[in-house]
């Protein structure tokens, strides 16, 4: 053997040279990658790393209760829990489809379109909204690439009753109509943020750091009293249900400081439930609808007629025949009043009256009064979509422009418009701006007209609701009631409409001292009764007769014993 | 010639249990590391380190048991051994059970059996017998023997298929061919000879798997989501790691599952995540330390047969875990290896360690002259 050693260990020499050299080298490869992965790359490829498991997760925040003026919940967010998935996890895991789409209670089929056709996202909703205890039992399948995500959801306990005031938010809990919007950025808390870790199938392992806490938004009190806005709105959808009307609305505003007490829509809506609702039933058409307010805009020409001094509440009027020629154009009352005084014009609408004030008056003493009071331009309330309605924007100069804008036509007012310009008649000539939200202090009003005119009118607008008067349905047992009806022929293509009304009733009590003012308007009533008095008037007396008792106002009618007797007749 | 006979002198352990301290210890350390990495691997299951310890245990066992069988006995079993493989291959290709998408197991009714395990052991073993029959070095119609004799078994293994295993035993079968003595002209030739082939295999033999492995190393972006994805996502683990590393069971590409394979082929990222350079250093030191230690056990060797078998299986698992880690890091395209001793799973560890009782065997089972 010791022969062969030697060739074999020359043989052997280089080879084992060569062996070194790649027992030296090829490490030094592998080294020269760790040390350009750990050391120089290491900073982007953390990033990519952290970029696959750290990701921010948004914490919604509560959103802030809406009460009425008394603390009673109007509108409440509640804990819910949505459940989402991963499409591409989920569909691996295609025998449990079945499974999870019963807990959910959907279609089998339908789950697997849906997840199909975003089987390139990371994220798609499965259910929104339901119970926490519902969603718990879905994650209890333990179907892989299914989560939970929590909530809030906004729950209405008024109802429809108050859907067209509150409006709602969206899925995400963000205001989308009425005060809701409006008051978006007071409600809204703000979204807190964390950092978490999530694993492959986008898990969440663990809470890293919380970045941002959560701030709850802030609680809203409203000035309206859900006692009355039940009320105002039941009685002004049974008379719009009697009426057949097309729509209807109704505003209670406190003379004294402004604030609305109730506001209610026909055709109305559930804010709970909203999905088959058209655009047509969530119009909070109190402020976003505008008509020509009719007779209710007499007391304000009378007040202009007073105001100049040329006019006294007995100066007397001819409106014999009942018509009158303007121009080329007649002005009719409903009948012949004969000669009559400047209250009778109230009383009796006449528009004959009003005309024959408005031509004797300066061409623009109407005019800019009901300026004064607002018609033309939005309350500043603040409601999202309010109209100001319309008043032309220089005096009319042409005798049947001032004439017809005596008795309430070639303007326009919302509900709620009418009702603050009467507000300023009970609150002795003084304008207040609405709010929307209970106030501490009444706010700074704007005077409009002296207060001895604002009470004459008042005294008029009594006679309007007394015996003989066109408003008699809104009398309320045991109070004085001032007030006015109002009817007009809707405006159509190429004139006016005979046989569609919108009917008005705007007014105040107690006479004596008014706290509460209210409007309502019916919209195209069908049927015989087309008459403001007739339509509107008696919503106008139940509202009121309700709210007065509800607050607790003193009777002030002279003889209320005899109005106790006559509600005490009216209740069996 | 004292000193080389003092240097030679055996261990007490060497000459009664036929095992190398040095090479046993570091085995052993081996194990240990990788039984702490498996455990964070593996979701922290006991019960997988359970299993692993078992399989830990048997690789041990067969590793003394072969120490203990004397190279001439070796011998003499070769052509036997290397037999047995071929009609073991030739089986799975028609009874072998399939699994992966790959036939490659024998299931012998108790545990399942991968044949191109032994090929690992028995190629080196048949070519350094046959070789050292010859005079060396060998001529080329030897050599052209030998070649058949590595692509038998190696074709064998593509077809199952199984590229990782077919790569290590030709390459344990062509490193006896080149311990025994290749010419540089027949070395460079065949060189040259394997480029101008390659298209052929990249355009007729390769599957479209695998020719998708070789272009996502160049650009794993290409296919983030598919054939590069387990490269992006061992990259962006063992870079993460940085210099320390994120600690034990802290790895979040390795823990939140977003690493594939993580605790079998892919264990070397978990390892360098958690680790970082530092453990990757450390690490890489131990396996150079065996790789090392089998290359001396190789130079000592005492005949032909022992030399060029020593001298293959050190090489060969140099290669395993060249091609392990370079894979892990994204330097060479994917094959099916495992890290040698730390990935999870018992076949590919019994017959690492099978070879390394061959190599105790050798080294234990010298002739001294000096006494």
């Amino acid at each position: 053997m010791s022969n062969a050693r030697k060739p074999r260990e020359t043989v052997a020499s280089w080879r084992y040279l060569l062996v070194l050299a790649a027992f030296a080298c090829l490490p030094v490869v592998l080294l020269w990658r760790a040390v350009d992965l750990q050391l120089v790359n290491n900073e982007f490829l953390q990033l990519q790393g952290d970029s696959r498991h750290l990701r921010t997760m948004v914490i919604p925040a509560h959103r802030g209760m809406i009460t009425d003026r008394h603390g009673k919940p109007l509108a409440i967010s509640t804990p819910v829990d949505s459940i989402w998935a991963h499409p591409g996890n989920l569909l691996a895991a295609d025998s449990r489809l079945a499974e999870l789409a019963g807990a959910l209670e959907m279609e089998s089929t339908g789950l697997r379109t849906r997840l199909e056709r975003r089987a390139d996202r990371e994220f798609v909703y499965l259910r929104r909204h339901i119970p926490p205890d519902a969603a718990a039992r879905v994650l209890e399948l333990g179907v892989p690439g299914v989560s939970t995500q929590r909530e809030y959801r906004r729950y209405y306990p008024a109802g429809e009753v108050a859907g067209h005031l509150l409006g709602f938010t969206n899925v995400d809990d963000v205001g989308l109509e009425g005060l809701e919007l409006a008051y978006e950025t007071w409600l809204r808390g703000r979204p807190g943020a964390k950092r978490v870790l999530r694993d492959r199938l986008g898990r969440i392992v663990s809470d890293v750091e919380q970045i941002r806490e959560p701030g709850p938004g802030r609680d809203l009190k409203l000035s309206i009293d859900r006692r009355l806005q039940y009320v105002a709105y039941r009685e002004l959808k049974r008379a719009v249900q009697a009426h057949g009307a097309r729509a209807g609305s109704l505003v209670l505003l406190d003379a004294a400081n402004g604030e609305i007490l109730a506001m209610a829509n026909q055709p109305s809506f559930n804010p709970n439930a909203r999905q088959r609702t058209g655009t047509a039933e969530r119009r909070n058409r109190a402020v976003t609808d505008s008509f020509e307010p009719g007779s209710t805009i007499k007391p304000f020409t009378v007040a202009a007629a007073l105001e100049s001094g040329l006019f006294s509440r007995d100066s007397e009027l001819d409106t014999r025949p009942g018509t009158m020629r303007v121009g080329n154009h007649t002005v009719r009352d409903l009948r012949d009043y004969g000669r009559i005084d400047v209250a009778t014009i109230i009383s009796k609408s006449s528009n004959v009256g009003a005309a024959q004030l408005a031509l004797e008056l300066p061409d623009d003493a109407i005019w800019r009064l009901l300026g004064r009071l607002g018609m033309g331009r939005v309350t500043g309330a603040g409601f999202p979509g309010e109209t100001g309605g319309s008043l032309a924007a220089d005096p009319p100069r042409s005798a049947i422009e001032r004439a017809t804008l005596s008795f309430g036509y070639g303007l326009a007012s919302t509900p709620l418009q009418l009702t603050n310009a009467y507000a300023a008649l009970a609150n002795d000539g003084l304008l207040r701006p609405i709010s929307f939200l209970r106030l501490d202090e009444a706010p700074e009003g704007e005077r409009v007209m002296q207060p001895a005119t604002a009470r004459a009118v008042r005294r008029m607008l009594e006679e309007a609701v007394a015996e003989g008067g066109t408003a008699q349905l809104a009398a309320v047992p045991g109070y004085r009631v001032a007030g006015k009806t109002g009817t007009t022929r809707k405006a159509v293509a190429g004139g006016y409409a005979d046989d569609r009304h919108v009917t008005w009733f705007a007014g105040m009590a107690p006479a004596s001292n008014p706290r509460l003012v209210m409007a309502v308007m019916v919209d195209e009533p069908k049927g015989g009764l087309h008459y403001g008095g007739q339509v509107a008037a008696p919503v106008f007396s139940e509202v009121m007769s309700a709210a007065l008792r509800l607050l607790n106002i003193a009777p002030d009618a002279e003889d209320s014993s005899r109005g106790l007797t006559a509600m005490g007749a009216q209740t069996p | 010639m004292s000193d080389v006979a003092t240097a030679n002198r055996l261990t007490f352990m060497q000459r009664h249990l036929h095992l190398d301290g040095q090479l046993l210890t570091a085995l052993a350390l081996l194990a240990g590391v990788g039984l702490i990495v498996l455990f964070s691997a593996s979701n922290q299951s006991f019960g997988d380190l359970q299993r692993q310890m078992i399989r830990l245990a048997v690789a041990f066992a067969v590793m003394l048991a072969l120490a203990q069988v004397g190279p001439e006995t070796l011998r003499r079993w070769t052509p036997w051994v290397f037999l047995a493989g071929l009609v073991m291959l030739i089986l799975v290709l028609l009874v072998g059970v399939s699994g992966k998408g790959a036939q490659r197991w024998l299931d012998l009714g108790l545990f399942r059996f991968q044949p191109a395990e032994i090929m690992k052991l028995a190629l080196p073993m048949m070519l350094a017998w046959y070789l050292s029959r010859q005079p060396l070095p060998p001529k080329l119609l030897q050599v052209l023997f030998c070649l058949v004799l590595v692509a038998i078994p190696t074709a064998l293994i593509v077809v199952q298929p199984d590229l990782g295993t077919s790569l290590l035993v030709c390459a344990s079968g062509l490193f006896v061919l080149f311990l025994a003595g290749l010419r540089w002209r027949l070395m460079l030739s065949a060189l040259a000879l394997l480029a101008s082939t390659a298209p052929v295999f990249w355009f007729f033999l390769m599957h479209d798997y695998q020719k998708a492995r070789i272009l996502t190393l160049f650009d794993p972006s290409r296919d983030p989501l598919g054939s590069g994805y387990h490269i992006i996502q061992s990259t962006i683990a063992i870079g993460s790691g940085g210099v320390f590393g994120k600690g034990w069971l802290n790895g979040t590409q390795s823990q939140l599952d977003f690493l594939p394979e993580r605790n079998t082929d892919f264990i070397f990222a978990v390892f360098s995540e958690e680790f970082g350079l530092v453990g990757v250093l450390q690490l890489l030191a131990l396996y150079l330390f065996i790789i090392a230690r089998g290359l001396y056990i190789a130079t000592q060797a005492q005949d032909t047969f022992c030399r060029l078998l020593a001298g293959s299986l050190a090489l060969t698992f140099f290669v395993y875990v060249f091609v392990n880690v370079g894979m892990v890091s994204g330097l060479l395209p994917v094959v099916g290896l495992p890290l040698p001793m730390i990935s999870y799973g018992g076949t590919s560890m019994v017959t690492i360690m099978a070879a390394f009782g061959i190599l105790m065997s050798i080294h234990t089972h010298r002739k001294l002259w000096a006494s």
